[in-house]
């Protein structure tokens, strides 16, 4: 198809209307007066990430698209990524729109950033020329370092903010190398030039160095072991519908472009990045679970929760092309509707203030309100893996995969670790339905700290903040489809495999298949 | 005429002296510094290449690279002043609020 003004417009459709949506919300804020509240802004960018989703679903008849000159491609495997995307923007909007509603004067502003940062993302998954991609990613990052550190008044979170910020760009330098490496082994940054051109480069040691550079750099991004640092301080210190936002949309987007790159860009170097894939996934699930055993902290636990569900991720970077793009992808969608989920619940039950943090303080969480406590249990069950949910089918598909490839020992540590994981899980949901509400104890090192910069924290009951019930409406909604699409992807997950399978052969060059030969599992794990 | 590598060597050194200042820093600010000479690193080993290849994007591409060094920078400031006016310090050693 020839690249076209009709045809470059269609191609960016939804990144146009959320870009137009965020100036529109930036534009209205300040005209509102001081007092008034920021919602219906909210509700534009609700309205204009629903639009971009559905303009995103509707591109899908419209076959493939190459617009502005082969740097961006969408296709079913852009799509897929997009319109997970999008929905974890619409659901993350909706439990936001109360949150900070009342409780700081530049709500608009969020609102904004949520909008430019799904722009980004969506860049990410749908370009095939670096430069876009790094472009995107820094759209995305830099509404993310901002959005981290939205409650301006508290330590804990301008600290998150900061952390986010330095690791973040660290980790970008790594990957902007890895692009000049790049270019300088083949002489382009579009990534099907640079596979037309990988096999007759000159140096294929700056080849390999720069597969190193850009699996670092997007390994910081989807907080990856041992490039995780950061991940537990800025999810404690963020606030939840920002880390339900962060920890899904960002790392669908920085997986897709790494599954695009390596699958498609460096294929035919598919053994040397495969093993170090494969110590990525195992270190991510290691330092993950054993890392989550111990922490108090909710929202901390569900962080190096969040590593280890990267490292099973990753995992399926080691099967075949077309088995582990379908794999990673569906698996990102099932993980991405069941963070949100457990985030959005986390929002509701800790407020603004979140007084209430440590595994401890949600004892008798279902007592009080079961709708929240059951929903809670629900997304650690899917985190876990229990049949009918959607992580089961994830950690299936996964594992199914790197099974076919035959790295049993990968798939058997995997497995190993799901069951460590079943710990830490099953101990907060006991808690939640535990009944002895006396244990309540908010004193741990964290909020103690914590309160010394913001001492409206101590001030703050210690039971669940709820707002009234009006107010909770748009949250319970979002709750609803976090809760919904989870169960849709653990019963049927037919209609999303095979649209991941779709996106999969989008993705993977046509003589990919025969190219590649599987190594042998001896050589990915010793 | 110079050789190409040169410039290369020179990069990947300055990219390492930018790690290990990120690593050993401690004020916040030069933390921040040593990630733009990280950058200029990259954008330098950009233009090499551009020469060496003979083909122009590797010099456009570092003029995306500076637009996008100075967005962040301006959003790396800004966090930098906020976390000021909370904490009075700018030690990165200070910075743990968050412990287990």
């Amino acid at each position: 198809m020839p690249t076209t003004l009709s045809n470059n417009v269609l191609a960016l459709l939804p990144e146009y209307i959320l870009t137009i949506v965020g100036v529109l919300i930036m534009l209205g804020e300040p005209l509102l007066p001081a007092g008034r509240t920021r919602k219906p802004l909210g509700w534009l960018a609700i309205l204009g990430a629903i639009a971009a989703t559905g303009v995103s679903f509707w591109q899908l008849h419209l076959g493939v698209m190459n617009a502005f000159s082969d740097s961006i491609r969408v296709d079913a495997y852009s799509i897929f990524f997009q319109v997970v995307i999008g929905a974890v923007v619409v659901i993350s909007l909706l439990a936001s729109l109360d949150y900070f509603e009342g409780n700081s004067s530049h709500a608009g502003e969020y609102y904004a950033l949520v909008c430019f940062g799904a722009v980004g993302m969506m860049l990410m998954s749908c370009s095939t020329e670096l430069l876009m991609v790094f472009i995107g990613l820094e759209i995305s990052s830099i509404s993310t370092y901002i959005m981290a550190g939205f409650r301006k008044g508290q330590g804990t979170a301008t600290e998150s903010s900061l952390k986010y910020f330095l690791l973040g760009s660290f980790a970008t330098a790594f990957f902007l190398y890895g692009i000049a490496l790049t270019f300088g082994a083949t002489g382009s940054t579009n990534i099907n030039v640079v596979a037309a051109a990988l096999p007759h480069t000159n140096s294929p040691v700056l080849a390999v160095l720069a597969i190193a550079m850009i699996i670092i750099g997007i390994g910081f991004k989807v907080s990856a072991a041992p490039f995780h640092v950061w991940t537990p301080d800025v999810y404690q210190g963020a606030p939840p519908p920002v880390v339900g936002l962060m920890s899904t949309a960002p790392k669908a987007a920085a997986f897709a472009v790494l599954l695009r790159i390596l699958y498609s860009g460096y294929a035919i170097d598919q053994p040397r990045w495969q093993i170090l894939m494969a110590i990525l996934s195992v270190l991510s699930m290691c330092i993950g679970n054993f890392g989550a055993l111990m922490q108090r902290d909710v929202k901390r636990m569900l962080a190096y929760s969040s590593i280890a569900h990267a490292g099973y991720l990753i995992a399926a970077f080691t099967a075949l092309p077309a088995d582990g793009i379908a794999a990673a992808a569906f698996y990102s969608a099932s993980y991405a509707a069941m963070n949100v989920g457990a985030f959005i619940v986390i929002t509701l039950v800790s407020g603004y203030s979140e007084r209430v943090r440590t595994g401890d303080d949600y004892t008798g969480l279902a007592q009080e309100h079961p709708v929240l406590g059951a929903a809670f249990s629900f997304f650690l069950l899917s985190m876990i893996g229990i049949p009918f949910t959607a992580g089961f089918f994830g950690k299936f598909y996964v594992f199914t995969a790197v099974m076919h490839s035959g790295h049993v020992k990968l798939a058997l540590i995997g497995l190993v670790n799901s069951g460590i994981g079943c710990y830490y899980y099953l101990r907060l949901i006991t808690r939640i339905y535990s009944t002895a509400n006396a244990t309540k104890s908010s004193s741990s090192a964290d909020f103690e700290l914590a309160a010394e910069t913001d001492p409206a924290l101590i001030a703050a009951p210690l039971n669940f903040p709820m707002p009234a019930v009006s107010l909770r409406i748009p949250a319970y909604v979002a709750l609803a489809a976090a809760a919904l699409a989870t169960l849709a992807l653990g019963i049927a997950p037919n209609g999303v495999l095979r649209m991941a399978q779709s996106a999969a052969i989008a993705t993977t060059p046509a003589n990919a298949a025969n190219q590649i030969t599987p190594i042998s599992p001896s050589s990915t794990l010793r | 005429m110079v050789p190409i590598y040169y410039y290369l060597v020179l990069a990947a050194i300055l990219f390492c002296i930018g790690i290990g200042s990120f690593l050993i820093k401690r004020n916040i600010i030069t933390v921040f510094m040593s990630i733009e000479l990280m950058l200029n690193a990259v954008n330098l080993t950009f233009v090499a290449f551009a020469h060496a290849h003979d083909n122009v994007h590797g010099q456009i591409f570092v003029f995306f690279v500076m637009v996008v060094a100075a967005a962040e920078a301006a959003v790396g400031l800004a966090i930098i002043i906020a976390i000021f006016r909370t904490r009075q310090t700018l030690d990165v050693d200070s910075m743990n609020l968050m412990k287990n």
